[in-house]
């Protein structure tokens, strides 16, 4: 055990990677699922393990291959990210029980096993694009990620699904090359790809050398943008999410859009605001507009839509506006509801995903039409739906509570109060949307297509259950999330001075 | 020699990385033929490579073998690194190429506006 735990920052991508290449060698669904569920238990015990040592002692640098920083690749583990690897192991984690039947009901049979190593790629890569600290390094993996993901969405049962993992495809290729030319950009002025490294050359860079520093902030800015879906580079992500399978959405939903935002915290204040000074960063500005534009368009988007998946993708565009929204107003309490709703927007977008799966295996429609009812039918499936919904609304007592209070914390300490309102006026349109589905489910009578319809079997029922209790548990003890958040959030404004 | 047209000279590999940047990318929203596209993508993807691996290249420098008679190396990170750059971009034209052949197989075309024509009706 002593041996391993130096190893441990390598062992959490590792893991998944060696899992994904066993899984391919596995033709029965049922065993690929079980390696794909280990790996992934195994991968969330490392995070923990991870977090807990650097709470404990401080940042862990690993040098991979015993090539030292920063001309090898160093894998760097602080406690935002240690943050977002437990967040992304740990999530998948819990829905990984929900994944077996779920899976075999929209997969064919000899494609299961495809599934399960895609997935298990695509987790690989989003561990790695979080754990490592070098910049192309990151870049490889966000392709890993990318191309496992393509492929995941591309499984959906309807031809549409081909479609929106094509576009996907083209506008996701667009972003990492966008990003690798920052990359290139920066590596040009300063001859270093290591993260940490980087902040401090670039701290030191010329005013002659500023032409191309900016052009790589906004290269690396946009590229990363297309890939957290900020309106309006989103247009890939509502068919993405609709016509992929149920538990691709939720796991995707949950993670790959986490793990590109903390991609882009991470270039914005340890490395930019090195070179250009925090109070100078022009583009958090347009990050605000941007955010807010994806508050409210996204929003009364959500508000139209008859598909209770794509209503859901165009919510999390809206919700993914609340972390940038955090992001943007670069102080301390901004910087933590950020980060508190990226995780708190993982496990309520994580619930309510399961739950929409668990609907559509009973009901076979996500279509708003044939819901109605559902809410008697399915009673356990539906109260974690709107338990998931009204965290999104950030009703006090819920995640999301937790991370508006940050957010508006951060924007009167700004003296932003408009912004404040603002804040209150989007999750109203969420009350709308929400209130909908509530509005179907519960108060009209039973559809045709959910007469028969009932609460799905325990090993589905159990992951939308953790998650929508854990919409609540995460409203009200907020030591793990918040309280973590803000140390990441002090970290990364100290690193940024 | 003015200076302008000195300085382009001087840089004209870069001009170059920029040329096939920007007509990939043109080439990838002004075309509706999903081959087509990708193709384009390929191009905006391979204009990278250039970007990394030409300053790499110091003029005079020999490959980064350590001899006693050489005093100036070429630096071989780009070229590792962009080694890395072309097998995704490899891996990427490949799915791609995939996905079109299965989208063909479903709606019986390539070209995206008579998809989206295509599901319409549907």
């Amino acid at each position: 055990m002593r041996d391993i735990l130096p190893q441990l920052p390598a062992l959490q991508v590792v893991v998944p990677l060696v899992g994904a290449v066993l899984t391919a060698f596995v033709r029965r669904g049922i065993f690929a699922w079980a390696l794909a569920a280990l790996a992934t238990f195994l991968s969330a015990a490392i995070a923990a393990g991870l977090l807990w040592q650097v709470l404990a002692t401080g940042p862990i640098s690993y040098r991979l291959g015993g090539w030292a920083p920063p001309w090898g690749i160093e894998y760097r583990v602080d406690v935002l990210n240690a943050f977002v690897l437990l967040l992304v192991s740990g999530v998948s984690t819990v829905m990984m029980p929900f994944a077996r039947r779920s899976v075999a009901f929209e997969i064919e049979g000899d494609r299961q096993a495809w599934f399960y190593t895609m997935y298990l790629l695509c987790l690989a890569g989003l561990l790695g694009i979080a754990i490592t600290g070098d910049a192309f390094n990151a870049f490889v993996f966000m392709e890993v990620s990318s191309l496992a993901t393509y492929v995941l969405i591309a499984m959906g049962r309807d031809r549409r699904a081909l479609l929106a993992a094509y576009q996907y495809l083209i506008l996701g290729t667009i972003g990492a090359t966008l990003y690798v030319i920052g990359v290139g950009l920066l590596y040009l002025v300063t001859g270093t790809l290591n993260i940490v490294d980087l902040g401090a050359r670039l701290g030191a860079a010329s005013a002659e050398q500023m032409r191309p520093i900016l052009a790589a902030l906004a290269f690396i800015t946009v590229g990363i943008s297309l890939k957290l879906a900020l309106f309006p580079l989103h247009l890939w992500l509502p068919n993405a999410y609709a016509y992929a399978p149920s538990f691709a959405t939720a796991f995707l939903a949950a993670t790959a859009t986490k793990v590109a935002v903390y991609l882009l915290l991470r270039f914005l204040f340890p490395v930019f605001s090195l070179a250009i000074g925090p109070v100078a960063l022009q583009i958090l500005h347009m990050l605000l507009l941007l955010s807010l534009a994806a508050m409210f368009v996204a929003s009364i988007l959500a508000v139209y839509e008859q598909n209770v998946k794509r209503m859901l993708a165009y919510s999390s565009v809206a919700q993914i506006g609340y972390i940038t929204f955090g992001i943007s107003l670069a102080n301390q309490y901004g910087l933590t509801g950020g980060i508190v709703h990226l995780f708190n927007h993982a496990v309520m977008k994580g619930a309510m995903f399961l739950a929409l799966g668990a609907l559509f295996y009973r009901v076979r429609s996500v279509r708003l039409a044939d819901l109605a009812g559902v809410g008697r039918q399915m009673p356990l499936t539906s109260a974690a739906f709107v338990v998931g919904g009204l965290g999104l609304i950030g009703t006090p007592g819920t995640a999301g509570f937790i991370s508006k209070w940050y957010l508006a914390l951060g924007a009167i300490d700004r003296g932003w109060w408009p912004l404040v309102f603002l804040l209150v006026a989007s999750s109203l349109i969420a009350v709308v949307y929400v209130g909908r589905f509530v509005e179907v489910a519960y108060f009209r009578p039973v559809s045709e297509a959910c007469k028969d319809a009932r609460d799905p079997p325990l090993n589905m029922l159990i992951p939308i259950l953790l998650l929508g209790a854990a919409t609540i548990y995460f409203g009200i003890e907020t030591e793990l999330s918040a309280g973590v958040a803000s140390q990441a959030a002090d970290a990364l404004l100290r690193g940024a001075k | 020699m003015p200076a302008a047209l000195q300085n382009a000279i001087d840089h004209y590999n870069y001009f170059i990385t920029i040329f096939l940047m920007v007509s990939g990318l043109y080439i990838v929203i002004a075309r509706g033929n999903m081959i087509k596209k990708l193709v384009g993508l390929s191009l905006f993807q391979t204009s990278v490579y250039l970007l990394y691996i030409s300053p790499g290249k110091i003029i005079g420098g020999t490959a980064p073998i350590l001899d006693p008679a050489f005093k100036v190396y070429s630096n071989p990170l780009p070229h590792v690194l962009i080694l890395t750059a072309i097998v995704v971009g490899v891996a990427t034209l490949a799915l791609g190429l995939a996905i079109v052949a299965r989208i063909h197989e479903a709606y019986g075309t390539i070209e995206e506006d008579e998809i989206f024509d295509r599901d319409a009706e549907g």
